[in-house]
């Protein structure tokens, strides 16, 4: 198409008069319109006339407009951000009629700015996830990641802009998001806030004259030491740093004092004392990714953590001596310093190296990162405040007179804003399926009945049996009929074949499968009884085979109502109250999958077999009453699989959402999902899936 | 599918291979071995194992024989099979009866890879009867005093199924391998590649950097292995980042943002 000679405005003339006819006149000519258009590629030629014949069936003075517009709107923006603008004016017409229409169209100029800074735009949201897994790695306490208006950390958290378009191109701006939560790490991690004096910042502004300007002041000293650790340590990071404008011109009487922040022995005294002896002078112009400092903040955080970790700690020490023998001594623990800059201190006690439990690790960590030892009256294995590291909110205060949880099961919900768990969030009950005596599967093994006949031959030669594999190049012993046969074509001057030998090989299956399926209020109708003929017919081809399985429904309506529905426990033979079961399951309420994934994984976690599998039958998203949908639900979906995965559960999803490939491949993996047009086949093909799966 | 046999491999071990200890654990191997009792080796992937057997071959002057062990691995993989020659049915010892001839070393690694039944064959000759029974031939073989035994085990998986039975471990010396310290590590890392102590220095700080992320996303972090892999890399004029991105990240994971964060902190060190 490129390749076509563009068309001349005298063509182009032609055809428009012929589109547009019924809105030109003798004084009102296709022109001007004409003669724009033909200055343009061929390409665009044919991408706007293929709009304005369009538009024109719309509205053919929408479409006039247009084509006086087009060669700009083409000239100035993407054929892609040119369709936007289209579809932009055309929703106006749609909505407001012409007028407002034809004024969408005149806004070239601002459309194809704010397009192009959409294109180079970078959110938080898509960054998030790797900056935060880059800050944890690079050392130090886990910093949550959090939205906020300006960057500013107040030493527990990080808070970045939602999103970053200040550069021109998505990549540096990508950069500047980067070097601006690594500028907050070393904030946290070269000492800007040592927990010695959590209010130091805040009290020697607010002595000052101009606090907001000490403040600042400080803020520009301090960048100028944080930037010369960086160099030290993270050189490649300084280097990216570096390309982000230049380093703003410090007047010549800062020299000595920079010079001095920028040494190695540099600490934040150091700048102290710069801010004493510089108050006053004018401020260079602030870095583009030093943020913002919030003294208060930190103090706050500061003085707060510093109190918990104590208490944490002592009650962790108490918990760790309990049971040893009791000493007159109440000093029995000691600190040995980490002399390798990690941070990580030992513990001694009764003067013998102590391997403390990962989590008082963790705590002793922080501590050394914010008060650079430990002091000694943190050592006591003593008090008795409460243990309130973690967030202090209980259970029973969640859902205190609304809801009896006695025999309920809790667990932790993954909220993908915070990038934290929300504790306990959901309680879980199970519950069993109301049995149903009607002759349902008996129906469905008539209606099956060829498929059925197939099924058992083709699991029976699964079956996990030991096998004499003959005629194989290695193995345990030695093939005779294989010999016999082969020494006989070597006399007849053949050559001798190589597979001679059998090996016992023992298949033993040893697979436990969990099938969770889906018994939300849209699985109402055909989806229901495919499901239930394809729990039919897995049975069937289960009890074959051999493979201990279960099969739980689940449901539920909020965070405080999750249900499981008890079809078949792994011990309970599949009998007539399976049977009964099956047939009674039900469309219920809502979908919420994370929190059903982390309950069957736990149980499957306690069948000792080599292969797990979860499977989910299921027809849609993850969806619930209350927040639990798009991305909140998939993402804590995708959170509860990868906890299953750890403990090495296969999980797999069998969909009959069509739109599952738009979220499937993210939770579960590219391959381990399969999605099937049409319900009525899911009884079909189910057993098959199931034996690719497990051979 | 040729799956049968182990890798197995015999040799003397003539040149000193390069070995810094992380702890007493020679004087404990050599110890073990007066005393002909069998060892176990614990630790993660890349931490120096393998490389330990080869250094106390040398040390003890006894030939070497490593087997790396899988999910197939079956008894007579270790212990010998009959062959067929032209006309003949021979006998042909495995790995296992063969290190017992010659009185050498044999090192079973990752030996929760193989099958459970195959652990069971050791366990005559983990203990002070030191025998091999050959089923097959009829024959016992008695290990000779230079014989030992050693296994490998990465305790790393959580894997409930990858774990040593209870009567086979307490067979064992034990002896605990980890990353080096850090100091160690950048000698390691810098004599095994020449790439210098600096850069050493900086791939063993972005080890620990990824060990951060153990049990955030990532199953270990970065072994020495695969920092001497990427300083090797640097060595022949690859780039830092690329070497990294290649030897680590994504010998490391396959999850993109994971990838990604990883690729940031390399970028950030070099």
């Amino acid at each position: 198409m490129t390749a076509l000679k563009p068309l001349t405005a005298a063509e182009l003339e032609d055809w428009l008069d012929e589109e547009l006819d019924a809105v030109l006149s003798l004084r009102r000519t296709s022109q001007a319109a004409a003669a724009a258009l033909a200055s343009v590629p061929r390409d665009q030629q044919d991408f706007a006339c293929h709009w304005i014949a369009i538009i024109a069936k719309t509205n053919p003075e929408l479409a006039f407009h247009f084509a006086n517009h087009a060669a700009e709107g083409l000239t100035r923006m993407t054929k892609d951000d040119a369709e936007a603008w289209i579809i932009q004016t055309m929703d106006a017409y749609d909505k407001m009629g012409l007028y407002p229409a034809i004024a969408a169209l005149n806004e070239i100029e601002a459309f194809a700015a704010a397009r192009a800074q959409r294109a180079r735009a970078v959110t938080l949201e898509e960054v998030g996830p790797v900056l935060e897994l880059f800050l944890h790695a690079l050392s130090g306490r886990r910093l949550k990641l959090e939205t906020g208006e300006t960057a500013f950390t107040d030493t527990a958290r990080i808070h970045l802009p939602a999103t970053i378009a200040l550069l021109p191109t998505r990549a540096e701006n990508l950069r500047l998001y980067k070097v601006l939560a690594a500028h907050l790490w070393a904030q946290t991690w070269f000492g800007t806030f040592p927990g010695t004096h959590p209010g130091r910042l805040l009290e020697r502004c607010q002595s000052l004259p101009d606090a907001t300007y000490a403040r600042e002041l400080f803020h520009a000293l301090e960048t100028f030491r944080l930037d010369a650790c960086f160099a030290r340590e993270l050189p490649g990071l300084y280097r990216e740093l570096c390309t982000l404008g230049d380093r703003p011109r410090a007047p010549a009487s800062w020299a000595p004092w920079i010079a001095r922040l920028e040494a190695a022995s540099a600490t934040v005294d150091d700048t102290y004392e710069a801010l004493t002896a510089l108050y006053g002078e004018p401020l260079p112009k602030p870095r583009l990714y030093q943020g913002v400092l919030d003294p208060a903040a930190v103090a706050t955080a500061l003085a707060e953590r510093l109190e918990q970790e104590r208490v944490a700690l002592h009650n962790a020490l108490k918990a760790m001596v309990q049971g040893k023998k009791p000493a007159l001594d109440e000093r029995r623990f000691v600190v040995r310093k980490d002399e390798t800059g990690r941070r990580d201190p030992t513990l001694l006690f009764d003067g013998q190296p102590l391997i403390p439990p990962p989590d008082v690790r963790t705590l002793m960590q922080s501590i050394v990162q914010d008060l650079g030892d430990i002091p000694d009256e943190y050592l006591v294995a003593a008090g008795d405040g409460p243990y309130a590291m973690e967030n202090p909110r209980k259970p029973e205060n969640v859902w205190k007179g609304t809801y009896h949880e006695e025999g309920a099961f809790h667990y932790n919900e993954w909220d993908y804003k915070r990038q934290h768990y929300r504790k306990e969030w959901c309680v879980l009950r199970e519950l069993d399926v109301h049995p149903v005596d009607e002759p349902f599967v008996a129906e469905t093994l008539r209606k099956y009945a060829g498929l059925a006949a197939r099924l058992r031959k083709t699991f029976e030669a699964l079956r996990g049996e030991n096998a004499t594999q003959r005629r194989q190049k290695h193995g345990d012993d030695i093939d005779f009929d294989a010999l016999v046969q082969g020494f006989a074509e070597l006399r007849s001057g053949r050559e001798l074949s190589d597979e001679l030998f059998v090996r016992n090989r023992r298949f033993a299956r040893n697979i436990a499968v969990m099938f969770m399926v889906d018994m939300s209020g849209s699985t109402k109708g055909w989806i229901n009884d495919a499901e239930r003929e394809s729990l039919v017919l897995l049975c069937e081809a289960l009890e074959i085979l051999g493979d201990r399985y279960a099969i739980y429904g689940f449901s539920g309506i909020t965070r405080k109502r999750c249900e499981m529905y008890r079809v078949k426990r792994f011990d309970d033979p599949y009998d007539h109250a399976v049977r009964a079961r099956i047939t009674g399951i039900k469309p219920q309420d809502y979908t919420r999958m994370g929190v059903a994934i982390r309950h069957l994984c736990g149980l499957l976690n306690g069948v000792e077999a080599r292969t797990k599998l979860l499977i989910t039958l299921s027809d849609g998203k993850p969806d619930d009453y209350d927040g639990y949908r798009g991305e909140y639900g998939i993402e804590d979906t995708r959170h509860a699989l990868l906890e299953a995965k750890r403990d090495g559960i296969h999980a797999f999803c069998i969909t009959i959402d069509t739109d599952a490939r738009d979220y499937l491949p993210h939770m579960y993996g590219a391959a381990n999902y399969v999605q099937i047009d049409d319900v009525r086949k899911l009884p079909l093909k189910i057993s098959d899936i199931y034996r690719h799966l497990t051979s | 599918m040729e799956k049968g046999v182990g890798k197995a491999e015999t040799l003397l071990v003539t040149k000193e291979p390069y070995y810094e200890p992380q702890g007493d654990e020679i004087l404990l191997f050599e110890s073990a071995y007066r005393n002909q009792i069998p060892v176990l080796l614990k630790g993660p992937t890349g931490c120096g194992k393998t490389r330990f057997m080869e250094h106390m071959a040398w040390r003890l002057k006894r030939p070497l024989v490593t087997v790396s062990c899988h999910d197939d691995l079956t008894a007579s993989d270790l212990v010998g099979r009959y062959l067929i020659t032209a006309g003949d049915t021979v006998w042909v010892d495995g790995p296992l009866a063969r290190a017992v001839r010659m009185g050498g070393l044999c090192y079973l690694d990752e030996i929760v890879e193989a099958r459970k039944d195959t652990t069971v064959v050791i366990h005559p000759l983990a203990d002070d009867r030191r025998v091999l029974p050959i089923e097959k031939t009829g024959e016992v073989l008695y290990a000779p005093a230079e014989f030992a035994l050693a296994i490998s085990y990465n305790p790393g998986y959580q894997s409930v199924l990858k774990d040593l039975k209870q009567s086979t471990r307490q067979r064992f010396v034990a002896l605990e391998f980890d990353y080096p310290s850090t100091d160690l590590e950048r000698r390691i890392v810098d004599h095994e590649s020449g790439v210098g102590d600096d850069v050493a220095g900086k791939l063993v700080k972005f080890a620990a950097m990824t060990r951060n992320l153990k049990g955030s996303g990532l199953e270990e972090g970065a072994s020495t292995r695969l920092l001497v892999h990427a300083a090797k890399l640097m060595v022949s004029g690859v780039s830092p980042v690329a070497a990294c991105r290649g030897a680590i990240a994504q010998a490391l994971t396959d999850d993109p943002e994971m990838l990604a964060a990883i690729h940031e902190l390399s970028a950030s060190l070099f």
